[in-house]
């Protein structure tokens, strides 16, 4: 759907379209490094990132590109609960005399296909709730992760479901309507 | 000065001191737990989550936005760089078998009932040769010969 729409466009077009939210990204950092906003950090922060994409080019990462505000909300805010939670429990397991628990490695099916989301999914796992990616199937879709603090099998599967839980939320904030569609339908089915 | 200021100040101390604190208890995960992988969560979550804490903490306390931008960048760039070192780090060591299996209640990731390591107990050095040489080369010479036969059948 989006290639048709761009290939009209020409090839330069094409490009400089799937660059732009980098070209931006390269333009804000310049910015926020120099700590002012001027035009002239403006102008040489635009001369920068051009040259970087330009010199460095980078496959167009495509799929998956839009913002929902209020998921997005409830995405970064559930990110920020975990993020402090999962850090006190794995500081507290550090100082604690008795040590860490028992871990385990377990493979998690997802749904998603699209490297953006499964990206972001693979980056807000290993910073939040006791997970850490240690190999990711593109093909297949699953993710492996090691797992802190787990005693039985019971545990194992809230971790699992946690993991679903998390990839339901980034989904839903970033994914497109299709995207979302699959998770209901692949989660009616599995339940 | 105000009581405002005050309040401002405790409050930036109160960050400060949490996320050293948890800097430190990242720095003992990394003493007390026993194998690559679980030194690995402690030198992700209550490392960011402290540098995060430190970055909000000397953002109220310095004053001008320039600053501020700055500590911003860092903790972005903290959050996006960290996940990622890490999944390298922990992927790099399973596949060398740095894993403690006595401490795993369950390996999804590890296919095969054969392949179940008898000898190494996990933190081996990075050089550490296959378990059992004679086996592996054996392995490896089975391997060599049913492909010289394939090879053979093709042509």
């Amino acid at each position: 759907m989006t290639t048709d729409t761009t290939d009209t466009a020409g090839p330069v077009a094409h490009r400089f379209r799937h660059q732009l939210p980098l070209l931006i990204w390269l333009v804000l950092v310049w910015n926020l490094l120099w700590g002012t906003w001027s035009w002239a950090n403006l102008l040489s922060g635009l001369a920068v990132a051009l040259a970087v994409t330009v010199l460095l080019p980078l496959p167009p990462v495509t799929g998956g590109s839009r913002l929902r505000p209020l998921p997005t909300l409830s995405f970064l805010g559930w990110f920020v609960v975990d993020l402090i939670s999962s850090g006190a429990l794995v500081a507290w397991q550090t100082i604690r005399p008795s040590g860490i628990d028992r871990s385990a490695i377990i493979t998690v099916q997802l749904r998603t296909d699209s490297d953006l989301l499964l990206t972001i999914v693979a980056e807000s796992l290993s910073l939040v709730p006791g997970s850490m990616v240690i190999d990711m199937d593109r093909e297949r879709r699953t993710l492996a992760l090691h797992v802190l603090h787990v005693r039985d099998d019971a545990d194992v599967e809230r971790q699992r479901q946690s993991v679903l839980t998390q990839e339901r939320r980034v989904v839903r904030a970033f994914g497109s309507p299709a995207e979302v569609a699959a998770l209901g339908t692949a989660g009616r089915s599995a339940a | 000065m105000s009581a405002l200021e005050v309040a401002r100040d405790a409050l930036a101390v109160v960050l400060l001191l949490s996320g050293a604190l948890l800097c430190l208890t990242a720095g003992l995960g990394l003493l007390r737990f026993p194998d690559v992988l679980t030194r690995m969560h402690a030198g992700t979550k209550p490392q960011v989550l402290g540098v995060l804490l430190i970055m909000v903490g000397a953002a109220i306390r310095l004053q001008g936005w320039s600053a501020t931008w700055m500590l911003l960048l860092v903790a972005v760039f903290q959050m996006l760089t960290a996940p990622v070192s890490a999944h390298m780090v922990s992927r790099v060591a399973y596949r060398r078998r740095h894993v403690r299996r006595d401490r795993l209640l369950v390996d999804e990731l590890h296919t095969g009932a054969g392949v179940g390591d008898r000898v190494y107990r996990g933190d081996e050095p990075a050089d550490a040769p296959p378990e059992e040489p004679g086996a592996a080369l054996r392995e490896s010479r089975r391997e060599g010969r049913r492909e010289g036969r394939r090879e053979d059948g093709a042509g």
